[in-house]
């Protein structure tokens, strides 16, 4: 079987098993205790956060270790909202988000706030005039992703951090940086960004850590509330062995990025060009991130073609693992204005750094001959 | 904006006649290691003046590394231009655009003819130039006195710069060219910011810290070695002694003598600098006292204290108020390493009435009737741990058995 579904998850780094797997036999000391098991944990943590901090350009100071995307993404968005509802009630955010922006948001609005959803063009893009003619004076948040996690649309950063800044210097900018990081040049202080949030195993990491990036002077009011660990903004006794296999997989992305792109973006070329050739088939991006492929399969259940493609020895996924087990169209290919045959049929296809030529024929392959095979059964039933 | 080139300006030791060279020199080096991310960019150097040619590079980021580098006064975003009239015209009034000037905005232009070979007078220049711009901008006022903008040219044989900013930078002389002390590094907010005080005065520091394990805890000490590394991040490189004090200490606290233990503490200190400073061919030690600011730093607690020592006694911050000191710290990025919560030796032991006025004579007859002080100070000085700390982080002469880099 071969695995196409990078961005769901991907396999970690030998190297980060390892390392994860030494430290947590040698450093299990309590990173806050006064003797030297504590101390030495306590450095490990230091490390980390540096090593994070340099593939990311910021200051250590800046890096709060979260359990993952998901608290990142809500730490910057419940704790940004709270802290700064003295200043207004008002977020920004797109309706392609991840649900784990898209819900927080939502369940802000059961505390009185206000949110606006900006709407995307066909392409699933927002612009910057866009979301500046969102922002009214009571808005202190505007969240938006760099990279979708579906489609792999590409949001201009840059464009709305500039304008956004220029015109509205106290509203803070979140980006939900998790399928950007490894894939694209990241620029954390060029976007303006105050919070921006990465994820671990979305780089070959471990799971159940990441972290989120609070700019200098930005203040958070704390989800988890208890000891005074990460600055007070995140309580809990911190995860030494996955921080450093974090700050590893994140210093080797960063480093490979440049690389891991040029490969992907050729093997994303063959499979766009394969989709197009295939009439029953829409593609729905393939030529913003390097990383995935995303097109629709109307009328056919993407299930179906995904169980048909794992029969074939592919495993590629529809719509976000997050949320692919609902039975629902998917909301980003609905505010994308597809219809709902072509929301409900959306394959995706990621790939990652280790993949060969020959992993992608065998794709490719699969692809022909799950759509025939299917198309067969189509007509026998008719 | 764009901009070909940065202007840096020397300061105070450009008078120093004969020593300039070297002083030039010394700059000259400090920039091009900083400048080492930015391969685009190249040094120029003319008589009094350092140009880094940007090549591309970005300047705003070249500004905030160079701001830092002792020696240089100001900064200035330099534009060129062939050396022909209309070519400079033209390029101040790009420059005008991209200062953005509102209604009422003062300008004034001032060029100097360093070329005499080039046919108009500075003074026909000023007009020459300012004509068109005021022709080009109706928003634009000119006002020779005070003006908002002062645009400057300079024509030279092989082009004409043209700049209006002058962004100010840290000064003093540049590193080491005043020769070496002995900073006696604590983990407070005061003396990171004496240290950095005296490399801005072209002094290369060694740094000593004390340290009284299980007084004190490890991370009390990491937290001086950090404070070191940030120093280290003006200095390049850095050097700290780790002096394991507890011994000394506590030979004082057998003495009875509960209020004037931290003079005695304090003398210590500096006869063990002292040793150091010797041995690493310093000439004088550095502590970031501050007069009346705790009981040890009253006058006569530095009278008495100061005695220890026959090396000059450098204390840079002794007539500042601590918010001066504080804002100090905060702008060279130790503060909020210094207000990390662990003890160090120095609040240790701290007497519930330590003395603000100590007796020489007592004080002598206290020290002579520990028999084993010199050991224990010489005892001190041979098992003192010493650091190089570089810039960034690297750490020399330290076994670090926990941090294992192939782990990250």
């Amino acid at each position: 079987m071969k695995y196409f579904d990078y961005a769901a998850t991907t396999p970690p780094f030998e190297e980060v098993i390892t390392t994860v797997a030494e430290v947590m036999r040698r450093h299990y000391g309590n990173p806050s205790s006064m003797h030297r098991y504590g101390e030495d944990a306590d450095k490990l943590i230091k490390r980390s956060r540096e090593v994070c901090a340099a593939a990311l350009g910021v200051s250590p100071s800046e890096i709060v270790f979260t359990s993952g995307a998901t608290e990142s993404n809500n730490l910057a968005v419940k704790g940004a909202a709270l802290q700064y509802q003295t200043r207004g009630k008002h977020i920004v955010t797109v309706s392609t988000e991840h649900p784990s922006v898209y819900e927080a948001c939502k369940q802000l609005t059961n505390l009185g706030f206000e949110v606006t959803f900006l709407p995307v063009d066909e392409e699933g893009h927002v612009t910057a005039e866009q979301v500046c003619a969102a922002v009214r004076k009571d808005t202190i948040l505007v969240s938006i992703m760099h990279v979708n996690n579906e489609t792999g649309r590409v949001q201009p950063l840059h464009d709305i951090g500039a304008a956004l800044k220029k015109r509205f210097p106290r509203v803070l900018f979140h980006i939900d940086g998790v399928q950007g990081f490894g894939k694209l040049s990241v620029d954390i202080r060029g976007w303006q960004a105050d919070l921006y949030s990465l994820s671990a195993h979305k780089l070959r990491g471990p799971k159940g850590v990441g972290l989120l990036f609070v700019r200098e002077g930005v203040e958070l009011f704390p989800l988890l509330s208890g000891g005074s660990q990460e600055q007070g903004v995140r309580a809990g006794t911190e995860n030494v062995p996955l921080l450093v296999g974090m700050s590893k997989a994140v210093r080797l992305a960063g480093e490979r990025q440049a690389e891991t792109a040029r490969r992907m973006i050729e093997w994303r070329e063959r499979v766009v060009a394969e989709v197009k050739t295939i009439p029953q088939l829409r593609l729905n991006s393939g030529k913003e991130a390097p990383h995935i492929v995303h097109f629709s399969y109307p009328g056919m259940k993407a299930e179906v073609l995904l169980h048909t493609l794992e029969q074939l020895g592919v495993a590629v996924s529809t719509k976000s693992a997050c949320s692919s087990k609902l039975a629902e169209p998917s909301r980003v290919l609905l505010a994308m204005g597809r219809n709902e045959a072509e929301a409900a049929g959306g394959i995706r296809i990621s790939f990652g750094d280790e993949h060969t030529e020959q992993d992608i024929d065998e794709l490719i392959l699969a692809l022909r001959q799950a759509v025939a095979k299917l198309e067969s059964l189509e007509r026998w039933k008719r | 904006m764009h901009y070909d080139m940065l202007l840096l300006r020397f300061g105070e030791f450009t008078l120093k006649g004969k020593n300039r060279a070297r002083f030039e020199k010394a700059v000259l080096k400090h920039v091009k290691l900083l400048l080492k991310p930015f391969p685009g960019a190249s040094l120029r150097k003319e008589f009094g003046r350092i140009y880094v040619v940007l090549g591309g590079e970005p300047y705003e980021q070249i500004i905030q590394v160079l701001q830092k580098v002792f020696g240089i006064t100001t900064i200035s975003p330099v534009k060129m231009a062939p050396v022909e009239l209309d070519a400079i015209i033209e390029t101040a009034v790009a420059l005008m655009h991209e200062l953005n000037v509102d209604e009422g905005t003062t300008f004034k232009v001032n060029a100097r003819r360093v070329w005499k070979g080039f046919p108009h007078s500075s003074q026909e220049m000023n007009h020459l130039i300012g004509s068109p711009l005021l022709r080009n901008f109706p928003a634009l006022r000119v006002d020779v006195r005070q003006p908002n903008i002062e645009l400057r040219v300079e024509v030279r044989e092989q082009a004409a710069y043209i700049f209006s900013d002058v962004i100010m930078a840290v000064g003093g002389f540049p590193l080491g060219t005043n020769g070496k002390a002995m900073l006696l590094l604590s983990g407070g907010i005061d003396s990171p910011v004496a240290g950095w005080s005296s490399m801005r005065r072209g002094l290369e520091i060694e740094c000593v810290h004390f340290y009284s394990y299980p007084f004190t805890s490890e991370r009390a000490k990491e937290k001086v070695i950090d404070l070191a590394k940030v120093l280290a991040g003006y200095a390049g490189r850095i050097k700290i002694h780790l002096v394991p004090f507890t011994e000394v200490q506590t030979a004082f606290t057998r003495t009875g003598q509960d209020n004037l233990i931290i003079t005695l503490m304090r003398r210590s200190m500096l006869r063990i600098a002292t040793m150091l400073a010797e041995r690493e061919g310093a000439l004088a030690l550095v502590t970031g006292d501050s007069l009346g600011q705790v009981a040890s730093q009253t006058l006569s607690s530095m009278n008495v204290i100061g005695r220890s020592t026959e090396l000059p006694l450098l204390r840079p911050l002794v007539m500042m108020d601590k918010q001066e000191i504080t804002e100090i710290a905060k702008q060279i990025g130790t503060y909020d390493l210094s207000i990390l919560p662990y003890e160090d030796c120095c609040t240790l032991f701290v007497p519930k009435s330590p003395t603000t006025n100590p007796n020489l004579w007592v004080v002598q007859k206290i020290e002579a009737s520990i028999r084993d002080l010199n050991a224990l100070i010489d005892q001190a000085v041979a098992t003192t741990e010493t650091v190089v700390l570089e810039a960034g982080g690297a750490v020399e002469g330290r076994k670090e058995e926990v941090i294992q880099e192939d782990w990250f």
